[in-house]
C-alpha cells in the first residue's frame, strides 16, 4: 500500500528505525508515471511571464547560480578568475547581483575562499570522491573534513549509486549521516550539505523520488541532481520530482530542503522555465538562493546577455561578456 | 516581488472577422433565409459576427447540392483523388493553424493553449489520417465485402456537432465521411459557427468540388430539418443524450444509418497505489480541461478511502494554481463558459448539489466582470444518490465519492445510464487490465485522461450513444454494410 | 376370478412433448397460463405452445442479465467449445429437427434435412469465431504519443432477438449464434407459427453446457412480447428481423428502443435467404468497441 505522503513525523521516525523499515518506506512512496510527469513539465514550460517579472527572474537566477569549475585542468588562476566573475558577473553593471556560490574541487577551496573574501559569495566544494564516489568511507569523510577545514561553506557530496541501485538503502543513508557529521565545524555549526543523487545513473523517476526522500531523511540540506559528469544531467522532470519531494517533506516535517539542478542548463529561457516550475510546484518560498540553486557554468553568460537585452533593448553578443 | 505571469495575449490580428456570415452551399457563401443571429465571445459578451440561419428550404438546397456532388463527382472519383483533396485540406489547416486557434478561442471561450496545442493539431491529424483511407477502403471492413470489392459509401451525410470542440468535432465528422466517398451537410452549434465557416473557406482554397461539403448554420430547427430530410442517407450527431434520443425517434423506420456520440458521467478512479502527483494532474485535466465542457470528462472522482485525505489536499492545492481568465492569454488554464444558458445550467446543478448536502469548494479565484465564468469547483460528501453524481453538468464541477475495494469502484463506476469513458489510476498492471475489462465504457484511460488520437476509436456504451469515431472503426460508420 | 393376458396394441400411442418456454435454464409454462395451437403447413394440429406474456418477457430479461456476467466473462475458447458442443448435440437430434422443420415449414424431408444440416454447420462456423473475432475486429492503435492504445470488442449485453418467422431452425440459429458467440445473452422471440424447432433447440442448449439464461426462448405472438422487449431499459440491443414485412410494427419497436438507446438491427424488407454466407455483420452489430489507453514509460 502506498504511504500517504502527508505522512506524520512518527511515521518518518519509524522509517529510519531499521534497514527493512527504510526499504519499506521508500518502496511505499507513490510511484511516478513518466509520461504524466513529462506532460506536466511540458505544460509548465509553456508559461510566459511578465516583463517586470522577467527582469526580476533573471536577477534571481543569477543569484542562484553555483558557478562551477570541476575540471582536471583547473588551476589556481582559473579559480581566481571564476571568483572575480562570481562577485561581479557584469563588470559594466554594478546593479547585477553576485552569484550564490563558486563550486570547486576540495584542493581549490583555499584559493576560492581568498578570491571571494568579503563578497558574501559562498564557497561550495564537492567531496566524497567526486564524481564517482568510489572510495572507502574514511577517505570520503577525510575529503569532506579537509574541505570544511579549508573553509568550504557548502559541501556537495555524491551518494553511492551502486549501493542505492543494489538496494542497500541503509548504507547510503548511513553514509550521508556520516558526511553530515563530517561537515561539522569546531564552533558547533556546520557546512551546508548538498546531496548529489546523480539522477542520470538512477535511471527511473521512482528512484529519483526514493533517493530524494532517503537524502532528506538522512539530513540533507539540499538535494542535487547531478555531478555534471554523467548524461543526462539535470532535466526538468527530474527536478519536478525533487520539488514535489521537498514540498511533501516540508508538509510532513516542517523542515525545508533546497533543490539544485546541476549540469545542462545553459540558457536564460530554460532557467526561467525552472523558476516557473519551482513557483508552481514547491511554491514561492523556494524562490530564494537559500532554497534553490543552479549548478552551471555557461548559464551565467546567457542570463547576462538577456539581462542586458532587457535594459538596452537590443540583443547582445558573447564578445561583450567575459569568458571566465 | 513574486512571480507574475504576463497577460500574454495571442494577437487577434491573425483573424479577419467579417461582420456577417452566410451559409456555405454548393461551394459558395449564400445568405440564409432565416433570422440572422449573433455569435458572441463568451469571455467578453462582445458580438463577434452575425450569422445567417438556415431554414428548411436552405437545408433542402444544401442537401440537393450534396446529392448532386455525390452522384456526379465525389462517389465516382477514384479514392486516390479524394485522398489528395483531404491531404490538401489537412495541409491548409496546418498552414492556417494560428488563425484557426485564435478564432476558436475567441468564439468558444476555450484557452488558446488548448486550441493551439490540442484542438487544431488534432483537426489536421484527423484529416491526414482519413485522407490515407480514401484509396484503401477495401481494407476497411474485414469480413463484410467479398474479396476484391470496395465497400460503398452511404450517400449524403447530415451531421450535427456541438459547441465544445467546434472544429475538432467537424473534423471527426467530415474527414471519415469524405474519405469513404460521402458528401456532407454539416450544422455547427449556433454559438460556435465561425471556425466551420472558416473551414468552408479552406475547402474553397483546396478547390474541393462544390457541394461535397456544405455548412448550414442555425439552431435546433435547422438541425431538425437536416436530420429529418428525406434525402439524407446518414445522420451523425454529437451532443446531448436528450437530443440524441429525439434524433433516434426521427429516423426510426427510415433507412438512414445513424451514429450518436452523446453524454457521459465518467468515473475517474484513484487507487491508493496510484502515481499520486500524476493522478492529481489527471483529475484536474479530467474535469477542468476545456472548462469541463467535455462529454468524456472525468466528472465523478472515485477515491479509495485510504488515500482520500491525501488526494483531496493535493487536489485543492493544485486547483489553487489554476489560472482562470482571458482565453486568448497563453497562461490561461481555464477559460470562459461557452454561453449564458450553459452557465445557468452549471449554476443550477451546483445549487442542487449544495441543497442536497454536498460540500462545495472552489479556490480563491477572481473572475472577470463581463462574460460567462464559473470557478473550478469540487463537491465532497457526494453519494451515488446525489443528482450531481448522476447528471451531466458539462462544466468545471467535480463530484467526489469514495470506495473501499476494486469491486466497489467498478460497481459505482458502472452505476449510471451512461458509458462513454472512465479513468483508472494505479501502479498495478494486472489491476489496470481487470478494471479495464470490468468498466462498461467505450474509452478507458489508465494512468492518463482525456487523450485523443485519429487512430483511436472513440464512442460510448449504453446511453452515451452508438458507433465509433476515429480509427478504422470510425470509417465503418460511413460505409454501406 | 378370471385372468386374461395383457393386451398388446398393434400401433403404440406417442408420448407427446409439452412445448414450454425456456427461461433461465428452466422450461416453465407461461406465467399467464395461456397457450396457442401450432399447426403444420397444412393446418393440422401439431402441438399447443406456450403463449409468452409481458411478464415472461420480463423474467427472461432478468435471467439473461443474470447470466451475462458469467457468459461474457468466460474465455472465448470456452464459449467456442460450448457452442460446438451444441452443434454436436444437435447432430444427435438431427432426425427430430428434420421432422419438426418439415412439418413446420411444409417442405420435403430432403429439403428439411439440408436445412437442418446447414443450421448445424452454421453453428459450427460461428463457434469457431469465438476466439478469432477480437483479432479480426479489434486493433492496436498507433497513436501519436507515448501510449499503448488498443481496441477490443466486448459484448453489448442483453440482446432481444426477434427470430425470423419463416426459417424455423436455420434462420433461428443464424440470428442467435452471432449474438451469443461474443458473450451477449439473448432473449429470443421465436417464430410465432413455427416454434417447435426453437423449443427443441432449447432442449439441446439445456443439455450441452450452455449456462442457463444465456439463451431464453419466448414462443407466442410478437405483439405480446416484442413491445416489452423493445422498451425494456435493461435490454441493450434488439434485432428486429422477425418483424420483417410489418413496417409499422417495426417502426414502433424502433421508437420504443430509443428510450435507452438500444442498438437496433432493423427489420429487412423481407426475410433474407439464410443459406447465404453470413459474414461478420451480425456479430459486429452486437459488439461495443472498448479503447484502452496506457502510458509507456519506465
Amino acid at each position: 500500500m502506498a504511504t500517504p505522503v502527508l505522512t506524520s513525523t512518527d511515521a518518518l521516525r519509524d522509517a529510519v528505525s531499521t534497514p527493512a523499515a527504510l526499504r519499506r518506506f521508500l518502496h511505499g512512496l507513490p510511484g511516478v508515471d513518466q509520461v504524466g510527469c513529462e506532460a506536466r513539465v511540458a505544460t509548465l514550460s509553456s508559461r510566459s511571464i511578465k516583463t517586470t517579472s522577467k527582469q526580476w527572474a533573471l536577477d534571481l537566477a543569477i543569484s542562484m547560480i553555483d558557478l562551477t569549475t570541476l575540471e582536471g585542468q583547473d588551476t589556481l588562476g582559473k579559480v581566481r578568475a571564476l571568483c572575480a566573475k562570481g562577485r561581479r558577473p557584469d563588470p559594466a553593471d554594478p546593479t547585477c547581483p553576485p552569484v550564490a556560490a563558486i563550486c570547486v574541487y576540495p584542493d581549490m577551496v583555499v584559493t576560492a575562499k581568498e578570491g571571494l573574501d568579503g563578497s558574501g559569495v559562498q564557497v561550495a566544494s564537492v567531496a566524497t570522491a567526486f564524481p564517482s564516489g568510489r572510495a572507502t568511507l574514511d577517505i570520503k569523510l577525510q575529503d569532506t573534513r579537509a574541505a570544511v577545514a579549508d573553509g568550504a561553506d557548502e559541501i556537495d557530496m555524491v551518494i553511492d549509486r551502486g549501493a542505492f541501485l543494489s538496494g542497500s538503502y541503509q548504507q547510503v543513508f548511513d553514509e550521508i549521516v556520516a558526511v553530515k557529521q563530517a561537515c561539522g565545524r569546531p564552533g558547533g555549526d556546520s557546512a551546508h550539505l548538498k546531496v548529489i543523487m546523480e539522477t542520470g545513473e538512477l535511471a527511473t523517476y521512482d528512484n529519483v523520488r526514493r533517493a530524494s526522500w532517503l537524502s532528506m531523511l538522512a539530513g540533507a540540506d539540499f538535494i542535487k541532481t547531478s555531478t555534471g559528469k554523467v548524461q543526462p544531467a539535470a532535466t526538468m522532470p527530474v527536478t519536478l520530482i525533487m520539488l514535489e519531494a521537498v514540498r511533501d517533506f516540508r508538509e510532513a516535517t516542517g523542515r525545508m530542503v533546497g533543490v539544485k539542478p546541476a549540469g545542462g542548463i545553459s540558457t536564460a529561457k530554460d532557467a526561467i522555465k525552472y523558476l516557473v516550475m519551482v513557483n508552481e510546484t514547491a511554491g514561492d518560498d523556494w524562490l530564494d538562493p537559500h532554497w534553490f540553486r543552479f549548478g552551471a557554468s555557461r548559464l551565467l553568460n546567457d542570463l547576462l546577455m538577456q539581462r542586458t537585452k532587457m535594459t538596452t533593448g537590443r540583443y547582445s553578443g558573447p564578445d561583450y561578456f567575459t569568458l571566465d | 516581488m513574486s512571480f507574475e505571469y504576463a497577460p500574454a495575449p495571442e494577437s487577434r490580428a491573425v483573424v479577419d472577422l467579417k461582420s456577417s456570415y452566410g451559409l456555405f452551399v454548393d461551394g459558395e457563401f449564400v445568405d440564409g433565409n432565416g433570422h440572422a443571429f449573433k455569435s458572441v465571445s463568451p469571455a467578453t459578451e462582445e458580438v463577434l459576427a452575425e450569422i445567417s440561419e438556415a431554414t428548411e428550404d436552405d437545408v433542402d438546397k444544401a442537401v440537393a447540392a450534396a446529392r448532386r456532388a455525390y452522384t456526379r463527382t465525389w462517389s465516382t472519383m477514384p479514392g486516390a483523388e479524394r485522398a489528395k483533396y483531404l491531404y490538401r485540406i489537412a495541409r491548409i489547416i496546418q498552414e492556417r493553424s494560428r488563425e484557426l486557434a485564435v478564432l476558436e478561442s475567441l468564439d468558444n471561450g476555450k484557452p488558446i493553449r488548448e486550441s493551439r496545442d490540442v484542438d487544431i493539431p488534432l483537426v489536421a491529424a484527423y484529416f491526414f489520417y482519413y485522407a490515407g483511407w480514401a484509396d484503401k477502403l477495401e481494407y476497411a471492413m474485414p469480413g463484410s465485402a467479398p474479396r476484391g470489392s470496395v465497400p460503398l459509401p452511404l450517400g449524403v451525410a447530415g451531421q450535427v456537432i456541438p459547441w465544445n470542440f467546434p472544429l475538432l468535432m467537424l473534423s471527426w465528422k467530415i474527414a471519415p465521411a469524405l474519405a469513404a466517398g460521402n458528401t456532407v451537410v454539416l450544422k455547427p452549434a449556433e454559438t460556435t459557427s465561425l471556425t466551420a465557416l472558416l473551414f468552408a473557406e479552406i475547402c474553397q482554397q483546396a478547390d474541393l468540388p462544390p457541394g461535397v461539403v456544405n455548412i448550414v448554420t442555425g439552431a435546433g430547427e435547422t438541425g431538425r430539418a437536416l436530420v429529418g430530410h428525406p434525402d439524407v442517407d446518414k445522420v451523425a450527431f454529437t451532443g446531448s443524450t436528450e437530443v440524441g434520443k429525439a434524433i433516434g425517434r426521427t429516423v426510426a423506420g427510415t433507412r438512414k444509418s445513424v451514429t450518436l456520440e452523446l453524454g457521459g458521467k465518467a468515473a475517474n478512479i484513484v487507487f491508493d497505489d496510484a502515481p499520486i502527483d500524476q493522478a492529481v494532474e489527471g483529475i484536474v485535466n479530467g474535469i477542468f480541461f476545456n472548462q469541463g465542457h467535455v462529454c468524456c470528462a472525468g466528472s465523478r472522482l472515485l477515491v479509495q478511502e485510504s488515500v482520500y485525505d491525501d488526494v483531496l489536499a493535493r487536489l485543492k492545492r493544485r486547483m489553487a494554481s489554476l489560472r482562470v481568465g482571458d482565453p486568448l492569454d497563453k497562461n490561461t488554464d481555464v477559460g470562459a463558459i461557452n454561453s449564458s444558458e450553459q452557465l445557468s445550467r452549471i449554476r443550477d446543478l451546483s445549487q442542487v448539489g449544495e441543497a442536497e448536502g454536498a460540500e462545495r469548494w472552489s479556490p480563491p479565484c477572481e473572475l472577470p466582470d463581463r462574460g460567462f465564468w464559473f470557478a473550478p469547483t469540487i463537491f465532497t460528501g457526494v453519494t451515488q444518490a446525489h443528482r450531481i453524481a448522476r447528471e451531466e453538468i458539462f462544466g468545471p464541477v467535480l463530484s467526489i465519492l469514495t470506495f473501499r475495494t476494486p469491486a466497489e469502484a467498478v460497481e459505482k463506476a458502472n452505476n449510471t445510464p451512461y458509458g462513454l469513458s472512465a479513468g483508472v489510476w494505479t501502479d498495478k498492471g494486472s489491476r489496470i487490465l481487470w478494471m479495464a475489462s470490468q468498466l462498461r465504457a467505450g474509452v478507458v484511460w489508465a494512468n492518463t485522461f482525456n487523450r485523443f488520437d485519429p487512430t483511436s476509436p472513440f464512442g460510448g456504451y449504453k446511453e452515451s450513444g452508438y458507433g465509433r469515431e476515429g480509427g478504422r472503426h470510425g470509417l465503418e460508420a460511413y460505409l454501406a454494410k | 376370478m378370471v385372468w386374461r393376458p395383457t393386451l398388446q396394441s398393434e400401433s403404440r400411442l406417442d408420448v407427446r412433448k409439452t412445448y414450454k418456454l425456456y427461461v433461465g435454464g428452466a422450461f416453465p409454462r407461461s406465467e399467464s397460463g395461456r397457450s396457442y395451437v401450432v399447426h403444420d403447413s397444412r393446418g393440422r394440429f401439431l402441438a399447443n405452445a406456450a403463449a409468452a406474456s409481458r411478464k415472461d418477457a420480463r423474467d427472461a430479461v432478468q435471467a439473461a442479465r443474470k447470466a451475462f456476467g458469467g457468459w461474457s466473462g468466460a474465455t472465448a475458447y470456452n464459449r467456442g467449445q460450448v457452442l460446438y458442443r451444441v452443434a454436436e448435440v444437435m447432430e444427435g437430434r438431427h432426425d427430430q429437427f428434420v421432422e419438426e422443420v418439415a412439418a413446420s415449414e411444409g417442405i420435403t424431408r430432403p429439403r428439411a434435412q439440408r436445412s437442418v444440416s446447414a443450421a448445424i454447420d452454421r453453428l459450427v462456423w460461428y463457434a469457431g469465431w469465438a476466439d478469432k473475432l477480437a483479432q479480426v475486429v479489434g486493433a492496436t492503435n498507433p497513436v501519436a504519443g507515448p501510449y499503448f492504445d488498443f481496441s477490443v470488442p466486448e459484448p453489448t449485453g442483453v440482446v432481444a432477438v426477434l427470430a425470423p418467422q419463416k426459417s424455423s431452425l436455420l434462420g433461428l440459429v443464424s440470428v442467435v449464434a452471432p449474438v451469443v458467440v461474443s458473450g451477449n445473452t439473448a432473449v429470443v422471440a421465436s417464430s410465432r407459427d413455427r416454434p417447435l424447432p426453437a423449443i427443441t433447440l432449447c432442449e439441446v442448449l439445456a443439455t450441452s453446457d450452455v449456462p442457463g439464461g444465456v439463451v431464453n426462448m419466448l414462443t407466442g405472438s410478437l405483439a405480446d412480447t416484442a413491445p416489452t422487449l423493445a422498451s425494456h431499459m435493461d435490454v441493450n440491443a434488439i434485432d428486429l428481423t422477425g418483424a420483417a414485412g410489418d413496417d409499422e410494427h417495426a417502426t414502433a419497436l424502433e421508437v420504443a428502443a430509443v428510450d435507452n438507446l438500444k442498438r437496433v438491427l432493423r427489420a429487412p424488407a423481407s426475410e433474407p435467404d439464410w443459406t447465404q454466407s453470413p459474414g461478420l455483420d451480425r456479430m459486429r452489430r452486437f459488439l461495443e468497441m472498448k479503447t484502452v489507453w496506457h502510458p509507456i514509460g519506465v
